[in-house]
């Protein structure tokens, strides 16, 4: 689905990344690599394969939209030691990955050393055109990309709910869904959204095939903040691709 | 030898002396079970309730204590109790208490529950009691401490309470499991295992001793006398029997009178709703205000508490319950028990009937409240099969894989182990006499390291080798863990529900209504109304950990609240009804309308012979319908509507939807479904592909997945810091399970899941026997319109939609439109 932000026109795709044509750039936000080995540590022993799944979905959208260029929006490691326990497999895989583009690490703050031996270059936030790409949202930041709050919508229907991770972005900025294979989510309905967005925005939801839009407020699903509802709203409306 | 002194042979003089001041005689059970652990051998007592089967457990013990002198006994339990309720445990003590102190025994009797102090907890283990009374969990926190060894040195006894309602369960593999510890730590000790009547004793008498490697063992048994029969009546009457619902509204004016008549009444319902339903009911034609309560899960603990306190000093005169009550605390006075709804098993229906704690030889009494017509054909077969002493075999499953690594976990915690000794104790265990080398090294290599194919987690391992080939934890952070998530219940994330004022903003407080499944409120939007505590409630919001609704005046719910039948119909009385349709001799007992119902469905379409399996299709409205009748259960019956349903797409059938009952499965789709192949369609093959399809995207499936992932310690129920939520812990298991599913489908965790959701929320080996049963057999009637066996289940479609005060008139259109249809000749 293409939308707005900002006045530069970006490509959402379903699998929770963002193509920007224009400067041929692929955004992913909060991989969080090797969050199974940060809790094997604990003592959780989370199947070992999240990495692996993380970096065969970024192959696909390589394969899908050929960027010159990788923006990584920050936490692209569940912690720092995460680059030094990457399988073997991994991290030929995502040394491979960096070397074939121009890879931008924006640091998190699950992550805040990217050694070198990975190579692409690291930055604390970067702007390109009309848009600014960091990690942490800003209050009232104009075109800013960022991350770190893994947006989750949850839409309800006839006593059947879904959960999804979600874009949410009213047109002048944009928070990315997590990337990473064990990423949870914060509903978008969380105060910390509504700082950045007020009320008007749009959640977009990632389904099987595309990306489905999905009104703001009225039509999600709530934790934490409760107000007036309207219930003669029907509870999914899509946006089609223009 | 007079006949007399035989029989009081094993009774020493101050117990004889006892019985006799009291009145009583011993009963020949409690004799036999005395001269069973003299010989030291395990028995498992079989005998209804009422007939002094927990002293008949306890006798051999306080007889063994009774002759050494208290200075002399040794530190450390003598016997010890399991029971599987904490509070039955606590009520158990308490009457123990009373012939230890007469007959002057002077013993140490102890509880140990989730709720005994901590400080309690350290003098037990300094100062064992002589006899400890406790429950499977809290076992197993006491087999993993270091010194279980010396805690359990001198023990002589076990005794397990309601052996019936723990094994065959996962709570009866984490108990199996410890005995087979119990058995290596204290080699010298008997068991006595107590059971309410149940059809096969042979697996609860293999579950009480060791088994060998080869070939099976089994426990002495000895059966109690066998009570007076029941007294069982069906209300029904010849006027009006309902065609569908669960809450026999319509009964309620001869339930109150019923009530009335007795002293003390239970009223037993299969779910929460129906509980509050008829509860409601109850009081709105109440109008002397008898005191009659409330007893559910979901209502608070401290309000449960104050409902059995009222009514352990009589002071109530009827409690509407769910199966929280099936088991527990006798209390003398209730003399009468009333079920609403289907019996669901033979053997639930025994064991409600004993609640009224009668004399042995008078007869119990029971009323059975049929809410609907089919409810009609179950109560009439389960009251036959009572009377003629036949129950329903429960299928014995195999022990859990989950539970085995959480117990290896245990013995870890407790000390090193060895892998081929441990194998071979477990092994012990009945539940896991059949377990594989492969599935065990399995297991211990999933509490390793989490037992991946990618073999990555090495250095985090939380066992390691020791030098000589012993397994250890790798640090004592393993065992607080450990500890911290022991147990096998795992309970769905609840959520308050609080009325509060109209108008006033959401989270301002309000009264606590009770407590509802997280994940159905989740569902809800704000605006949607559903049902609770007797009304419509709108929902408003959620906040924190509490729902918040307002009174609605809105007459019907939108969102139906999970209302069917908790337990599904069991196998044995699902064949009785299936027999009882297919002999229109047997229908003389059944009220007028039932009959009725039956003859116009043989002359319009036909009833299925057992053994075989009933299709029918027609036109309805502008859709098409297929209805078949497995009579195999609701859960079944789902995974059926489901897989039909794919494969229905497959055929161009435009399927729109399913609902399943007990008994029937309706189909409606936009194309005719009237020249399908029937076998091909039903065909066992369905199973295969099509199940591992849907598997992969079940939310029931990926429900129990998060369980087997919590009980096996993959998700931590807490966290050495906090909580999680119940939230957070079924998001993430969901990704697990995705990531798990695409590279490791044979993980240990998926197979635990699979056997699972085969025996439990799918009841895949259900379905499957059906499958396998009907081939062949299926008899199709594609009629021009609907048929009298149908309506239920389509009625079931409308009702689970609708509900409040207009429901009835509601329904009452759509009903009488619908049986015009059907029963016109």
């Amino acid at each position: 689905m293409r939308i707005v932000v900002n006045r530069e026109a970006l490509l959402l795709d379903a699998l929770g990344a963002a193509f920007w044509p224009a400067e041929s750039a692929l955004i992913v936000s909060d991989l969080h690599f090797e969050k199974g080995s940060s809790f094997a540590r604990g003592g959780q022993m989370l199947p070992p394969y999240d990495t692996m799944t993380t970096l065969s979905r970024i192959a696909e959208l390589f394969a899908r939209h050929k960027p010159r260029r990788v923006i990584a929006l920050g936490d692209s490691f569940h912690d720092g030691e995460g680059p030094e326990r990457l399988p073997e497999a991994a991290r030929a895989m995502l040394t491979g990955l960096v070397s074939r583009c121009e890879w931008i690490w924006i640091e998190g703050n699950h992550d805040p050393d990217i050694p070198e031996w990975l190579g692409g270059r690291t930055a604390s936030e970067i702007a390109i055109g009309g848009l600014v790409f960091r990690h942490e949202p800003l209050a009232g930041a104009a075109g800013e990309v960022a991350g770190h709050l893994h947006p989750c919508a949850t839409v309800a229907r006839r006593g059947h709910t879904l959960r999804r991770r979600c874009f949410v972005s009213d047109g002048v900025r944009l928070v990315m869904p997590a990337f990473g294979a064990y990423t949870g989510g914060l509903n978008v309905r969380d105060p910390a959204f509504q700082s950045l967005f007020g009320t008007s925005y749009l959640a977009y939801a990632l389904g099987g095939r595309r990306v489905y839009a999905v009104a703001g407020d009225a039509q999600l699903m709530r934790r934490n903040i409760i107000e007036e509802s309207h219930p003669s709203i029907p509870a999914i409306r899509t946006v089609d691709m223009p | 030898m007079n006949l007399l002194a035989k029989i009081d042979r094993p009774l020493p003089p101050v117990f004889a002396e006892w019985f006799a001041a009291k009145g009583w005689s011993p009963r020949p059970h409690q004799l036999a079970l005395i001269e069973h652990a003299q010989a030291g051998e395990s028995v498992l007592l079989v005998a209804p309730t009422g007939g002094g089967k927990t002293l008949a457990g306890f006798l051999p013990s306080l007889i063994e204590l009774a002759g050494v002198h208290p200075r002399s006994r040794a530190r450390a339990v003598h016997t010890l109790y399991v029971s599987p309720l904490k509070a039955l445990a606590v009520d158990v003590a308490r009457n123990l208490e009373m012939p230890a102190s007469e007959m002057g025994l002077n013993l140490r009797i102890e509880t140990r529950t989730g709720d005994t102090p901590a400080s309690r907890r350290q003098r037990q283990k300094h100062l064992p009691p002589d006899i400890l009374l406790t429950t499977p969990e809290q076992l197993s926190l006491l087999l993993s401490s270091r010194d279980a060894p010396r805690f359990f040195s001198k023990l002589r006894a076990v005794i397990l309470d309601e052996l019936h309602a723990l094994h065959n369960s996962k709570r009866g593999d984490l108990l199996a499991l410890a005995l087979s510890r119990l058995q290596t730590l204290a080699p010298q000790h008997r068991r006595i295992g107590l059971s309410a009547t149940v059809k096969d004793p042979a697996p609860l008498q293999r579950f009480l001793v060791p088994q060998p490697r080869e070939g099976e063992a089994h426990s002495a048994l000895v059966m109690g006398q066998g009570g007076a029969k029941p007294e069982i009546d069906i209300l029904a009457s010849d006027a009006y029997v309902p065609w569908a619902g669960h809450l026999a509204h319509h009964s309620m004016p001869e339930v109150m009178d019923a009530i009335r008549k007795a002293k003390t009444t239970l009223v037993f319902v299969n779910t929460r709703s129906q509980a509050e339903r008829t509860f409601q009911e109850l009081w709105r034609l109440n109008e002397d205000n008898l005191p009659i309560a409330l007893h559910h899960g979901s209502l608070a603990p401290e309000q449960r508490r104050k409902v059995e306190a009222a009514m352990a000093k009589g002071a109530l005169r009827a409690v509407v319950c769910t199966s929280t009550l099936d088991l527990g605390i006798d209390w003398g006075a209730v003399d009468k028990v009333i079920c609403i709804g289907a019996p669901k098993g033979a053997a639930r229906l025994v064991q409600r009937i004993g609640r009224a704690n009668h004399r042995l030889d008078e007869p119990s009494r029971a009323l059975l409240v049929p809410a609907n017509r089919f409810e009609v054909l179950e109560c009439e077969a389960a009251r036959d099969a009572v009377l003629a002493g036949e129950l329903d075999g429960d299928r014995v499953k195999k022990g859990s894989l989950d539970v085995l690594t959480q117990h290896i976990l245990c013995v870890a915690v407790s000390s090193p182990f060895d892998a081929d000794v441990l194998y071979d104790e477990v092994k012990t265990a009945s539940p896991y006499a059949a377990l594989s080398r492969k599935d065990f090294d399995d297991a211990v290599e999933f509490v390793a390291t989490g037992g991946y194919a990618l073999k990555t987690y090495e250095r985090y391992a939380r066992l390691r080798r020791t030098p000589e080939g012993l397994w250890r934890i790798a640090s004592p952070r393993v065992a607080q863990q450990y500890r911290l998530n022991a147990g096998v219940i795992v309970e769905d994330p609840m959520l308050e529900v609080r009325l509060q004022g109209k108008g006033r903003p959401v989270g301002a407080g309000g009264r606590v209504l009770g407590k509802m499944e997280e994940y159905f409120l989740e569902s809800l939007s704000p605006g949607d109304t559903f049902i609770f505590s007797g009304e419509v409630l709108r929902f408003e919001g959620i906040r924190e950990t509490a729902a918040y609704v307002t009174r609605t005046r809105d007459p019907e719910a939108q969102i139906p609240s999970y209302n069917g039948g908790k337990f599904p119909l069991s196998t044995f009385l699902a064949s009785r009804v299936r027999e009882m349709l297919a002999h229109p001799e047997q229908w003389r007992t059944l009220p007028d309308p039932v009959g009725e119902w039956l003859r116009i469905q043989e002359l319009r379409s036909i009833l299925p012979k057992p053994g075989q399996l009933l299709v029918e299709t027609f036109p309805r409205g502008s859709k098409e319908y297929l209805v078949c009748y497995p009579f195999e259960g609701r859960l079944a019956h789902q995974t059926l509507g489901m897989l039909l349903t794919r494969r229905l797409e497959r055929l161009r059938k435009r399927p729109l939807g399913f609902v399943a009952n007990e008994y029937a499965l309706a189909i409606w789709a936009l194309s005719d479904m009237s020249r399908l192949d029937l076998d091909k369609l039903f065909d066992e093959d369905m199973l295969g592909d099509d199940l591992d399809a849907w598997l992969a995207e079940s939310m029931l499936y990926k429900r129990t997945f998060r369980n087997c992932a919590i009980i096996s310690g993959l998700i931590e129920r807490k966290t050495l810091n906090a909580e999680k939520t119940g939230r957070q812990v079924n998001f993430s298991s969901d990704l697990m399970y995705d990531v798990l599913r695409a590279h490791e489908p044979d993980h240990i965790l998926l197979r635990a899941t699979y056997e699972d959701a085969a025996s439990g929320l799918l009841d895949i080996a259900r379905l499957s026997g059906m499958l396998k049963r009907v081939k062949g057999r299926i008899v199709v009637r594609n009629l021009d319109r609907v048929s009298p066996l149908a309506v239920p289940a389509l009625l079931e479609i409308s009702k689970e939609m609708v509900a409040g005060e207009a429901r009835d008139e509601l329904l009452r259109e759509t009903e009488e439109a619908l049986v015009r249809d059907a029963m016109r000749v």
